[in-house]
């Protein structure tokens, strides 16, 4: 049984909990953070890159202590058809600085170090406790939760919600909806262990240096998705992650897209001989700006993948709900030093500061991406993936055919598949939601 | 032959994972039905855990003993009531080993 109110609950351990817990915790208010799982990370999902900027904003010397992987000094970019992928690629040697800009990580053993942090800055961390409901006073406002320990309700200013896209506090309350089937990836993954050396060749790797891979085409069965590959220290994560309503739709089995792409044949040689020493499952926010829920409350905040803060055109998340934490860990702090109480007029601050952040104004810029992807999945997804590798094998094979032919056959083949205004219109669509 | 192949294939992948199972606590259940709606007949494909199966009468039921707690099923089915969805009790479930 806690006697004790605190002046902050928060509801989970992942990024953006740890984030607000550590925020506010380091400034001296009471924080008591409830994990469901046995330890924090033992229910968090990621492939997982860590930005290092919003990491600094909040732990400046995390470098020192922090488990971090590999540091990315190469992006591909893949567009795969059944045999081949067309690439972009992207390395450089400026990624090798004293303070690299994104590493790779394994969530379960960086958000155990990241709890440590909380809990040395003074919060109180439960673990192997589930919140089943929050606790409202008369008037509605949110004072508290009740979870699965034995005990009556535990009391707080403000709860803080960073529960994750699957959270069922916020939905069941009703201050937020249920994530739509199709603003929700669902992505499987799993854990290759090799030996360092072996990636380290495999991939043209020294020392830390990492390299990651985002493919999308065929491998996702005309449906919108992306797979990924990250390189760890001894490890590679790969996955493959398409919208829920998708699956819903085609009836494809996520685990059959995985085995799927690792036997292409352009991915087989890089985990040859590895030891899979796990296989997990999890949602993706995929909504983007449009899908953002109401983010406050009286008496409440929601934060990170509750809050749907995801990028998905640059694959950012876990920024997202490092940050989004921060900033509402700070606008309590601030109303807390003003005794105003925790209600909806003052925790608006929360939202206000976030809009002015990168969070809100990156969404923004791609607010018309979701519903194009998502509606026209078949074309971005199967038909321009297999036209690309046509021309790019029409362009490279070498068989007696005039260049001018060549030439011809592959403009023909993409009017064939789109005709001039389709593909004219895709342009300017994509154009129009990049913009 | 294509379903056993694949039920093998997921199971192996299942097999890797740590699990604290809550012994009579299904953390999911499916209300009792005739025929299931579109949605929860496509669970018994694209559930990644493979939690939901047909019965011989044609309805769907689940053994959550394998969920990876993704929310899929809850996101498809929860809202029209045809499955209850809670979480584990603190510390059951599945426990990602790296995540």
């Amino acid at each position: 049984m806690i006697e004790q109110e605190f002046d902050a609950i928060v509801v989970g351990a992942g990024m953006s909990g740890n984030a607000a817990a550590y925020t506010m915790a380091s400034q001296g208010l009471t924080v008591l953070q409830l994990e469901r799982g046995e330890y924090p990370g033992s229910k968090n999902v990621q492939g997982a890159i860590m930005y290092a900027d919003m990491l600094e904003q909040i732990i400046p010397d995390f470098r020192d202590d922090a488990p971090l992987e590999r540091h990315l000094v190469e992006q591909r970019f893949w567009v795969m058809d059944d045999t081949s992928h067309t690439g972009m690629q992207y390395r450089s040697d400026d990624f090798n600085e004293a303070k690299p800009n994104r590493y790779t990580i394994i969530r379960a053993q960086f958000d155990k170090w990241f709890s440590r942090k909380v809990r040395q800055a003074g919060a109180t961390v439960l673990c192997e406790t589930t919140v089943t409901e929050l606790v409202r006073s008369a008037s509605g406002k949110v004072i508290g939760v009740r979870t699965d320990r034995a005990g009556g309700p535990i009391y707080a200013d403000v709860v803080v919600l960073a529960e994750g896209v699957n959270g069922l506090l916020g939905t069941r309350a009703g201050l937020r909806k249920m994530p739509k089937p199709e603003s929700v990836a669902l992505a499987v993954k799993e854990m290759h262990f090799l030996p360092d050396e072996v990636i380290e060749q495999r991939f043209g790797l020294q020392g830390d240096e990492g390299c990651v891979i985002e493919a999308a085409g065929t491998i996702s069965r005309s449906m919108a998705g992306l797979a990924f590959l990250y390189t760890n220290k001894e490890s590679i994560s790969l996955g493959i992650g398409c919208l829920v309503s998708d699956f819903a739709q085609t009836m494809e089995s996520p685990y059959v897209l995985l085995d799927n792409f690792k036997n292409h044949p352009s991915i087989r040689p890089l985990i040859a001989g590895s030891e899979v020493k796990e296989y997990s499952a999890h949602l993706i926010p995929e909504g983007g700006y449009k899908a953002i829920p109401q983010l406050f409350g009286d008496g409440w905040v929601a934060v990170g993948d509750a809050a749907q803060l995801n990028n998905a055109i640059h694959r950012e998340g876990s920024n997202l709900a490092m940050t989004s934490g921060r900033i509402a860990g700070e606008a309590i702090i601030e109303i807390k030093g003003r005794n105003q109480p925790m209600i909806r007029r003052n925790l608006a601050l929360y939202k206000t500061m976030l809009d002015k952040s990168f969070v809100v104004k990156d969404l923004m810029k791609y607010k018309d991406m979701p519903a194009l992807i998502h509606t026209n999945s078949l074309n971005f997804f199967m038909t321009y993936p297999q036209l690309m590798s046509q021309a790019a094998q029409n362009f490279m094979r070498v068989d007696g055919t005039p260049k001018i032919e060549k030439e011809k056959a592959t403009t023909a083949a993409f009017i064939r598949a789109r005709s001039r205004w389709g593909l004219i219109s895709d342009v300017v669509r994509l154009a129009l939601a990049w913009r | 032959m294509t379903m056993a192949v694949t039920k093998l294939r997921v199971e192996e992948k299942l097999y890797q994972n740590r699990y604290l199972v809550d012994p009579g606590r299904p953390h999911i259940k499916v209300r009792p039905h005739e025929r299931p709606s579109a949605n929860l007949l496509a669970l018994t494909h694209i559930c990644p855990a493979k939690c939901y199966e047909l019965n011989d009468k044609g309805q769907v039921e689940t053994t959550s003993d394998g969920c990876m707690e993704c929310g899929t099923c809850r996101v498809l089915c929860e809202a029209s009531g045809e499955i209850v969805w809670n979480y584990p009790r603190g510390g059951f479930g599945v426990l990602f080993k790296f995540g």
